[in-house]
């Protein structure tokens, strides 16, 4: 690369960087995120255009190159375009977890291929970028495999351990350390082959732990961990797009698990030492039992909500477990036309990634408006008739506000402030944090006993046919 | 280039990285990651150049993998934000599709 050709090159990636960054900062709204993604698009276009011309214009790559290349493309991108197309927005967590995982890999591999062509005569400010793009690629990809298998269920969601675990990952990040030292003092191969292979295991024994619901942390690091994997890639090949773009998503992951882990009140390494979230299957107790909690009919409930001024719904990831979002929306359909007042109030960590629950509602026709953030919807519980909760439990329940509980200090919903409150559940079951919620205690709270899904369609059905 | 150069490109892109997306309301949080997923497929560039330096088997090999992976990861991911955008409404009448003017930039969400 020379002169001119280069300077053209370097100005569009400053071009499709500003689309990156003035993409992500359309996204400040729902009005105008969709034309974001429109941006970042365009600016994603020009840097491989841009890159493919470096390419031409070298000259040096094979016929061989032309075609592993494309044929790599071809099938990336339709493999990309199938999930991507087909994808259930409950699933959601899962797919962004594979798209970290082969982002992770991708960047890896970019290290992996650098350093198998250095050869001896090797810089070690260039290796050090090189060793830090290999361990970290490496270290996602496989966490990442694992976070998508824990929520798709092929793996189990309870997390995993056994004694000694911690001293393991100490090893093993050791290994990696010393064996990397090693490969940028005296460069060779098999040095390399041993610090991938430690630090896949690493991202193996680093997720394994881990509980179903510390998931919206762990894909918020994984993210981080990929732009960072990305920006190291970056700096290997000295391609200013690829650092530009991987601190834009470092920061972004960043945030996301600072915000995940305080919504949660756990620190990250307290998430990441793990065993805490029980996993999906919180013992179903069997029956509606229980000193001091009272249980209500259908019919009931749904005289409640038709003649309350003001309705707020709390959905937890319960919801969507029972894919009952548009049932919950056919139920505020009906009670919107009555003239009740409805909106949602949704917790940060109500899904199994940031802002997932709110994608589950947008899914099913919730104009995005009615969607209330914790901070903003709290203050409105007083002002609320009824609160109906269906599918949350932790976030919740009023111990938090006192020490000594397992979820002192979180912040909760402020449901217990509302005249009357209403929950659907299956039974008396315990949340992640596997204690009572007082609020269910409480003398203005009545049960309904129900799965979410066929709970809310009764509740639609009585609403219809006692007040028309 | 040099490694100081990329070092403070890096740094100043964390900045701003941080102070555009504590900027994004949580009601969009998921379909941010997944803008930040296909942002983040900008090693697709990556992919390009060393399947341009390849000449051996485990070099094809490798760039074959990295440019597949990363197709998926920027196609797959531009083509499910889009996806979820779509869905975000005010309103299921489209005469209000119209919203009210935005202030962008300056409507707080600030956090962390």
């Amino acid at each position: 690369m020379s002169g001119t050709f280069n300077d053209v090159i370097q100005i569009i990636y400053l071009a499709a960087a500003s689309c990156f960054i003035l993409g992500l900062h359309l996204m400040n709204n729902p009005a105008t995120a969709r034309r974001g993604n429109q941006v970042s698009i365009a600016g994603m276009i020009a840097a491989i255009l841009a890159t493919g011309a470096i390419v031409i214009h070298d000259g040096l790559i094979t016929t061989t190159g032309w075609i592993v290349l494309l044929a790599g493309i071809g099938v990336g991108s339709g493999l990309g375009l199938y999930t991507a197309r087909t994808v259930k927005m409950t699933a959601m967590p899962q797919l962004v977890s594979v798209f970290n995982a082969v982002g992770g890999g991708a960047a890896a591999l970019v290290g992996i291929r650098d350093y198998s062509t250095l050869g001896s005569h090797v810089a070690a400010a260039t290796s050090v970028t090189t060793l830090l793009d290999v361990i970290i690629g490496s270290v996602t990809f496989s966490g990442s495999v694992i976070a998508a298998g824990k929520l798709q269920g092929i793996i189990t969601t309870a997390p995993v351990t056994f004694p000694g675990a911690r001293i393991v990952n100490m090893l093993l990040a050791a290994v990696t350390l010393g064996f990397g030292g090693y490969m940028i003092a005296s460069p060779s191969l098999a040095a390399l082959g041993v610090v991938i292979a430690a630090a896949l295991v690493f991202g193996v024994s680093m997720v394994m732990p881990i509980g179903g619901a510390d998931m919206p942390v762990v894909i918020s690091l994984l993210n981080a961990f990929t732009g960072t994997a990305v920006a190291m890639a970056g700096f290997v090949i000295h391609n200013t797009g690829l650092i530009i773009a991987g601190a834009l998503v470092g920061a972004s992951g960043g945030i996301l698990t600072k915000l995940m882990a305080d919504a949660m009140n756990r620190s990250i390494g307290n998430i990441m030492i793990g065993g805490f979230g029980s996993g999906d299957t919180a013992a179903a107790i069997a029956g509606p039992a229980g000193a001091g909690v009272q249980s209500i009919a259908a019919d009931d409930a749904a005289i409640q909500l038709a003649y309350a001024a003001k309705v707020i719904i709390v959905p937890g990831y319960g919801l969507a477990a029972a894919q009952a979002q548009h049932e919950v929306a056919a139920l505020a359909d009906l009670l919107e036309a009555r003239g009740v007042d409805v909106s949602y109030a949704i917790h940060p960590v109500a899904g199994r990634m940031p802002g997932h629950m709110n994608v589950l509602l947008a899914e099913a026709n919730v104009p995005y408006p009615l969607l209330k953030e914790m901070d903003e919807v709290n203050p409105e519980f007083a002002r609320t008739d009824v609160a109906l909760v269906i599918g949350a439990n932790d976030v919740t329940n009023p111990a938090a506000r006192r020490p000594g509980t397992a979820i002192s200090g979180m912040p909760i919903l402020d449901v217990d402030q509302a005249k009357s409150i209403i929950v659907i559940k299956r039974s008396m079951g315990h949340g992640y944090a596997g204690i009572d919620n007082e609020l269910y205690a409480n003398p203005k709270t009545s049960m309904f006993f129900a799965d979410a899904k066929k709970g809310l369609a009764e509740l639609t059905a009585s609403v219809k046919t006692l007040v028309g | 280039m040099t490694l100081l150069t990329d070092f403070i490109i890096f740094v100043l892109s964390l900045w701003v990285g941080f102070e555009v997306i504590s900027k994004v309301p949580a009601t969009l949080h998921t379909p941010l990651m997944s803008a930040a997923n296909s942002i983040h497929g900008i090693v697709l560039a990556g992919a390009i150049l060393i399947a341009a330096s390849a000449n051996s088997l485990i070099g094809y090999i490798l760039a074959f993998l990295a440019a597949a992976f990363a197709a998926m990861n920027v196609v797959g991911g531009y083509v499910v934000t889009g996806r979820m955008l779509k869905m975000f409404k005010r309103r299921t009448v489209p005469a209000s599709a119209q919203a009210p003017a935005v202030n962008a930039g300056q409507n707080g969400g600030k956090s962390a």
